[in-house]
């Protein structure tokens, strides 16, 4: 039974914004530090997971700024460890879902992040095209995005004589249907309770292979 | 004939700035029956009412109707003026012009139209009002206080003080409640027991006292002034009258490993025990669960060691009645143990205690004698990590509200720590401080200036247990939200105080009204803070909220205050506006047919059955009766019954109708 | 029984051998695992960190096309993928017009009746069918049960009892002769996606794991998911050298246990494809003769190559290929 969430503010605030597309009030938040204590990767964040939330609530003009660009919001596993122990029933990780897709639309991620950022595109890009998840095509695509060309060189003949890679992806017969799912769904903007969803209806009727 | 008043009042700007009180008095002065019709600045003032009284006198009215604010805020008021000037004041009736028209509309001919619509309708209804007499209800001058923690004996000794009979009623086998089992008391740092104890002999040696321990409320019915309450005194096993409290038996029991309750499942104590050596009364009881007699038939070391001779296996639960007026609630709280606690380890760990239980640790009679041993393995710990709101603000458990007391009790816990262990480190973790008493600001700088107790601005996500320590990860937000990590030999836990487990069953059993958190209501937040909404049930301590000493004692002086005031008559005057079933003569004798759907459906229980019988004693039919002692005039049962045989006095049918045809 | 089953990338490639247990095991239970045809990614981390409804459409696929097939339930082994199919379902049953943009998105009608079960529930239905009369060679091992952090949380989709020191695993294992150890690691996160992007992380984090486990005395880490497995295994390299400190302690899928609790070979439930090679120090005694068995060893064919430093090696006197 949490305390109702605080109506939502003028609507082009930020804090406006995430409650449209997660349903959560970071007012909510009263700051005591229990999602910090107990996030694993506290300790190399630039922003402990409280104080995203503080620059949230503050919502002063140079924050929005900050808080997109934060590396913070990368570095987040989506653990999930905040959510379960906060006593104000925040869902910290659905936040920091959008604080990253919106810093991804804005173009605003931080340098250090890059990384991580690559391997999540390098990991949809195997999808779209094969419809499943190519895993020595997604080592491949990040070493060419980051250019960390040497790392884990030396477990891959291990992981060949283990039979764990595979060369040739697989892929599915509804490969076609997955990579118009991935058209339509755009850069993804999506409030929680309208109808409008950012999905594109244009394909629904004439895709080949529809109800599959 | 009528002969009504009518008394438009302008409220100062309040009615006159958007009706035309003129006109309204105007249009009133030439409704049928209306022989006098005046307008006012301020009808509550003197000369406002004077204005009544000189009228009714002058023109012999037989009603009036003062049209101005809400009956709920002057409806006594021009009663009273009434009632001064010799018109039963049940013939006043207001139309309610303020907060039912000009505060809801605009200035305007249509405005002014609705104010004499609303005179209008009134004028009919007291042409029809009969007058009313106050109902009068005798009141037994003896209150029972239910609860005999620091709030019930308060309550106690003042109603006893004030001259009048109390029954308190306590289910523990020796009472002083919590307070008994704290060590020292913020802010002065008291020995609890030493400020406690001559209390509860005052309250055992009190001759107006009466005083039932393990013991617990069974039953109760009845009314203000007049209830019947049946009190369950449990088998103790002993003849009170014979035993000379020697503490033999308990010595002598075999049975020595049953977890204390009263050392808060610290220490143990044994199946024929005496709680406390400060017990009041100072007599043992057989705990039949645990004992091995009652268990498996064998044993009776007891009965054999009693100079005495004063143990009896085979007493039974006795049940006493009694008659009472009023009732104090004073059964207190219950905390949060720390098996409520997923991250610090469902209670699995031996070193993560509550603040109840480091009060026994800390207490000089307590399991460790005073010394602060680590229940694991006894020894001294050296670092203690005192965790703040631990259940409390906490929404994700269950919990919204905060505790109040915890802030307090921590700063006490960790400077008595440091009192006794010079060398040790004491850290609280600590979202907000509040200490808002007489000298609790202080006290808390006492133990961060004074006693080097180190305040973290932070919550802890976890505990858990390694090399014989507990890890306590925390944070601190006043320095860049930077995570710590503290190896704590000893973890409390302020965990939060809540309603006792059958506080639902007890305010059912009461009929009184309670939150979702199970604390008992109060009237009002307020104003009313010791009255509750069931009429002679007065409440007071922590079953109503969380609070500390001084206002739990605060309270339960203000409880039994207004059971003195309700005792200071011999005699209860009730509002006449009541329901009343019909009653005619033979051989109808009332249109009721006895269905009873107005017995089930009245919230106050107010509906009895009443025989209707021959001169000879012979059955005719059994039909409703209205307590006119208990009704509150809700008007359920009238508009329930089926024959229209109940009408409300005030508002009988044929007046309210009268006003709805009017209109 | 008759189960949906949705195996996810993972256990077609780099966790293979999950997969092959749980195939292994599954007629010796009476289970019988029916894929659901033609299924896709679920998206991971991947696409709930970059495009919310990406996030729903992909898990709306693969559960419309279960319910298509008639499924009423579906197990589904990878925890990442557990708790990315079980969101799905559970935000999509609760806003009537979302669910029917994401159905337009994906083409295929979905009302959200199938039901999710992890392999945790999936086990303990079979530990009730008489599992443990099943057991030929009981896993005399202690272990430490590792949870990770999608088989507990977030509490509204997840059906563990106990969210901070959850119990079903451990019971899975005493069923199979195992003694499970009280630890302080159970649930917290391994590393997960960060695994290639910031291997140093994940040795930091997986690391804590492995190191409390060893502390407590565990001869093997139990884990349910493959990114665990992966963290906790194939990245103890890394865990070793953040922690300057060799570890030794293999980590099983609670699948393979079973598998050797029930007789099959090492082969057969995939032990050769660790990188940590699985064998224990003191061999397991068979119960009833008091006679120490050879124990969990690795048998012929299996590999070992060297990895630098913190290498293990095979002790003298199990049959295997030529090493150093």
């Amino acid at each position: 039974m949490s305390v109702p969430a605080h109506a939502a503010p003028h609507p082009e605030t930020l804090p406006s914004r995430v409650q449209d597309a997660t349903g959560e009030s970071v007012f909510n938040c009263y700051q005591c530090g229990k999602c910090t204590a107990g996030c694993p990767l506290a300790a190399e964040m630039d922003y402990a997971p409280n104080q995203i939330l503080r620059l949230l609530q503050l919502d002063l003009p140079e924050m929005e700024q900050e808080v997109l660009t934060a590396f913070s919001i990368w570095l987040c596993l989506t653990c999930e460890t905040c959510a379960a122990r906060c006593p104000q029933e925040v869902d910290l990780p659905r936040i920091m879902d959008y604080l990253r897709q919106e810093a991804l639309r804005r173009g605003l991620v931080h340098p250090k992040a890059k990384d991580i950022l690559a391997f999540h595109q390098a990991f949809l890009d195997t999808i779209r095209r094969g419809g499943r998840l190519h895993e020595v095509g997604l080592i491949a695509a990040y070493k060419l995005k980051t250019l960390h060309l040497l790392q884990d060189v030396l477990l891959a003949p291990k992981l060949m004589a283990r039979g764990k890679l595979n060369l040739v992806p697989h892929g599915i017969a509804g490969k076609e249907a997955v990579r118009r799912i991935f058209e339509r769904c755009g850069t993804g903007i999506l409030p929680v309770d309208a109808g409008a969803t950012g999905v594109s209806e244009t394909h629904a009727g004439d895709a080949e292979g529809s109800g599959t | 004939m009528a002969r009504v008043g009518v008394f438009i009042c302008h409220c100062g700007e309040n009615i006159g700035g958007t009706v035309d009180c003129a006109a309204v008095a105007q249009a009133a002065g030439e409704l049928p029956g209306v022989v006098h019709a005046v307008d006012y600045k301020y009808m509550c003032s003197d000369p406002g009412q004077n204005l009544i009284r000189e009228a009714i006198k002058e023109k012999r009215l037989t009603g009036v109707v003062v049209a101005a604010c809400s009956p709920r805020m002057h409806e006594p008021t021009f009663r009273r003026a009434c009632a001064d000037a010799g018109l039963n004041p049940f013939l006043c009736e207001m139309a309610n012009v303020r907060e039912h028209c000009s505060w809801v509309h605009e200035k305007g001919e249509v405005t002014t139209e609705k104010a004499i619509d609303l005179v209008r309708i009134m004028v009919e209804k007291v042409k029809r009002n009969r007058p009313l007499f106050p109902i009068n209800v005798p009141v037994t001058k003896t209150a029972l206080v239910l609860g005999g923690g620091i709030a019930g004996i308060q309550a106690a000794l003042d109603i006893a003080n004030a001259g009048h009979k109390v029954i308190m009623v306590e289910r523990d086998p020796s009472i002083g409640g919590h307070m008994a089992q704290l060590s020292e008391t913020f802010p002065t740092l008291d020995c609890s027991q030493c400020i406690l104890t001559p209390r509860m002999v005052e309250v055992a040696q009190h001759p107006d006292i009466t005083l039932y321990t393990y013991a617990e409320l069974e039953n109760v019915a009845g009314f203000i002034g007049n209830f019947r309450v049946v009190i369950r005194k449990k088998a103790r096993s002993l003849d009170e009258k014979l035993c000379t409290g020697c503490g033999l038996c308990t010595q002598k029991c075999p049975t020595k490993k049953i977890l204390s309750e009263f050392n808060a499942r610290l220490g143990m104590r044994t199946a024929i025990y005496v709680p406390f050596p400060q017990a009041v009364p100072n007599k043992p009881v057989i705990d039949r669960e645990h004992c091995t007699f009652f268990k498996t038939g064998r044993c009776k070391l007891c009965e054999r060691v009693c100079p005495t001779k004063a143990i009896r296996f085979d007493q039974q639960d006795e049940l006493v009645e009694a008659n009472v007026g009023a009732i104090v609630v004073a059964t207190g709280y219950e905390v949060k143990g720390t098996d409520f606690f997923p991250e610090y380890g469902y209670g699995k760990y031996k070193d993560v205690i509550t603040g109840l239980q480091f009060e026994r640790l800390a207490s000089a009679s307590g399991p460790t004698l005073g010394v602060i041993k680590r229940p694991s393995d006894g020894n001294v710990p050296e670092t203690v990590v005192f965790i703040a709101c631990a259940g409390s603000r906490d929404p994700a458990k269950g919990i919204n509200y905060c505790s109040k007391i915890c802030c307090m009790y921590t700063a006490k816990h960790a400077m008595l720590y440091k009192h006794k262990v010079h060398s040790g480190k004491a850290y609280v973790f600590y979202m907000d401080i509040r200490a808002g008493g007489k000298m609790y600001e202080e006290f808390v700088r006492r133990a961060v200036q004074e006693d080097e107790v180190n305040y973290v601005r932070g919550r802890v996500s976890r505990i858990y247990a390694r090399d014989g320590q507990l890890i306590v990860k925390g944070v601190d937000t006043l320095l860049n939200s930077r995570p710590l990590e503290i190896k704590a030999d000893l973890v409390v836990l302020a965990s939060a105080m809540v309603a006792q487990k059958d506080a639902e069953e007890l305010a059912q059993k009461l009929k009184v009204s309670y939150d979702g958190d199970h604390f008992l209501s109060e009237a009002h937040p307020k104003l009313r803070p010791v009255e509750m909404n069931t009429a002679g049930v007065f409440v007071a301590g922590a079953c109503q909220a969380p609070k500390d000493i001084p206002e739990t004692v605060a309270q339960a002086s203000a409880a039994a205050s207004k059971v003195a005031g309700l005792f200071s008559k011999d005699e209860l005057s009730r509002d006449p506006v009541v329901a009343v079933v019909n009653r005619l003569g033979p051989p109808t004798f009332t249109t009721c047919v006895g269905c009873f759907l107005c017995e089930s459906a009245c919230p106050y229980q107010a509906i009895e059955r009443e025989e209707i019988k021959t001169r000879d004693g012979k059955l005719i039919k059994t039909v409703a009766k209205i307590n006119q002692s208990v009704c509150q005039g809700c008007g359920t049962c009238v508009a329930l019954c089926r024959t229209k045989s109940i009408d409300l006095q005030g508002f009988t049918n044929e007046q309210v109708f009268a006003e709805l045809l009017t209109l | 029984m008759k189960i949906g089953f949705f195996p996810g990338c993972s256990l077609e490639g780099s966790s293979r051998e999950y997969n092959e247990s749980l195939q292994a095991i599954a007629p010796l239970l009476d289970v019988e695992l029916i894929e659901v045809p033609d299924w896709n990614c679920c998206g991971a981390t991947a696409a709930h960190s970059l495009n919310h409804t990406l996030a729903l459409a992909l898990p709306a696929r693969i559960l419309a096309l279960a319910e298509k097939a008639g499924m009423d339930e579906l197990v589904v082994p990878c925890s990442a993928c557990f708790s990315r199919l079980a969101s799905t379902r559970h935000e999509l049953r609760q806003n009537e017009a979302l669910r029917r943009a994401i159905a337009t998105c994906i083409e295929i009608e979905y009302t959200g009746r199938t039901k999710i079960v992890n392999v945790l529930e999936l086990l303990l239905r079979c530990a009730a069918n008489g599992l443990k009369e099943k057991v030929r060679q009981p896993f005399a091992h202690k272990v430490a049960c590792y949870y990770g952090c999608y088989l507990t949380r977030p509490a509204e989709i997840t059906t563990c009892q106990r969210a901070e020191d959850p119990q079903e695993m451990d019971d899975l294992m005493k069923l199979v002769g195992a003694e499970p150890l009280d630890w302080a690691f159970k649930v917290e996160c391994c590393g997960a996606g960060l695994s290639v992007s910031r291997t140093e992380t994940v040795a930091e984090l997986s690391g804590r794991i492995v190191e409390d486990a060893v502390y407590r005395g565990a001869e093997a880490l139990i884990v349910a998911c493959p990114m665990c497995h992966t963290n906790l295994d194939l990245r103890r390299g890394a865990i070793e050298r953040r922690r300057q400190a060799k570890y030794a302690v293999p980590v099983l899928y609670v699948s393979q246990v079973v598998g050797l609790a029930l007789g099959l070979s090492e082969r057969e439930v995939g032990l050769h494809r660790h990188h940590v090679p699985v064998r224990f120090a003191a061999p397991a005694a068979r119960p009833g003769t008091g006679v120490p068995q050879a124990g969990h060893r690795l048998e012929a064919g299996a590999t070992e190559q060297a990895v630098g430093a913190g290498q293990h090696r095979l002790e003298a006197g199990a049959t295997e290929q030529k090493e150093e």
